[in-house]
């Protein structure tokens, strides 16, 4: 039963994907030139869970990212968009290096980019609180002067 | 029974739907307190993620630096930007909406058509070796310079922040 699910959602992926493409033809044929290059076939076993699957994840939590970073007027908010676009790159940097190079090589950089969030987050909180008690509000479109 | 591969992937999409759904959580969710939750419900997909990777180490870091760290320093922001004696305004509300739903889109159409005209060369999952030995020692060896580097970076980042978040009236 939760295969059929599996497959169904994988289906229903590339049908998202598939007829997005064919109402916008032009697009299509302007992004399809990156793909060209690449020539051998991905050898992943039917039903199997592969690179696609991961790319798949971490670009649907990277546009739910944008979409809170551009939509929410809470600061802190918008810091939890940061942190979701930091996790789907670093899910990206494992992902391939598992299916594609040296599986530990993509960890490494993780392992980077987790503490780079660390610091990104402490520093950004800080700021945050240094608007708030500026202004009296965490709202991102307050903060638009330099000078107190 | 079903295999051993079954199990695998069935973790694989309970851990993919934990970490894509609460997203749409943080994206409409009006209480930031709930927000904050539902990031934690997303990071811990991303833990389970790096576990069907083979990723362990990747896998406790993310629960101890993003769960353990990350997110309380989140609720303590949510605290400390919570006065019960001032007014807040409200900020629960939604910003430019249209130009988000645009460039979301935008962004998901064209990524999702890289990920599905790309052939990508690999020859299925390779074998990890154990993670934690074979991350020291690179990080020793060829990662280095970069990891001296990170360890400046979040020492000048975290004193800055001190300096930063100071109330400025205590200034002398």
């Amino acid at each position: 039963m939760i295969s059929t699910l599996a497959s169904s959602l994988n289906n229903g992926m590339n049908f998202l994907a598939s007829s997005f493409f064919t109402s916008f033809p032009s697009l299509a044929n302007f992004l399809a030139q990156e793909g060209t290059e690449k020539v051998q076939e991905a050898t992943e076993q039917a039903g199997g869970i592969g690179l696609k699957h991961y790319l798949v994840v971490s670009g649907l939590v990277f546009t739910l990212g944008i979409m809170v970073i551009v939509m929410r007027r809470n600061a802190i908010a918008v810091l939890m968009g940061i942190e979701l676009l930091l996790n789907s790159a670093s899910l990206n940097f494992v992902a391939y290096s598992k299916f594609l190079a040296n599986p530990i090589e993509g960890q490494v950089i993780t392992v980077f980019l987790i503490v780079l969030a660390a610091a990104e987050a402490a520093l950004a909180l800080a700021i945050i609180l240094n608007i708030f008690n500026n202004t009296n509000s965490i709202e991102v479109a307050e903060a638009d002067s330099l000078k107190g | 029974m079903p295999g051993s591969e079954f199990y695998g992937n069935l973790m694989f999409w309970i851990f993919a739907i934990m970490a894509v759904a609460p997203g749409l959580g943080i994206l409409l969710c009006k209480d930031i307190v709930r927000q904050a939750f539902w990031l934690l419900l997303s990071l811990a997909g991303f833990a389970g993620l790096y576990f069907t990777l083979e990723a362990d180490f990747l896998g406790f870091t993310q629960v101890v630096v993003y769960i353990g760290g990350i997110l309380i320093l989140f609720l303590f922001g949510v605290m400390l930007t919570h006065r019960m004696d001032i007014p807040l305004k409200d900020v629960k509300g939604f910003n430019l909406v249209l130009p988000g739903i645009i460039a979301a889109g935008a962004f998901l159409a064209s990524i999702f058509h890289l990920i599905y005209h790309t052939q990508f060369k690999t020859d299925g999952a390779q074998e990890t070796p154990t993670t934690i030995k074979e991350i020291g020692e690179m990080v020793m060896s060829e990662y280095l310079l970069p990891f001296e580097v990170v360890s400046v970076v979040l020492l000048v980042a975290l004193v800055g922040a001190t300096y930063i978040a100071r109330r400025g009236d205590e200034e002398a």
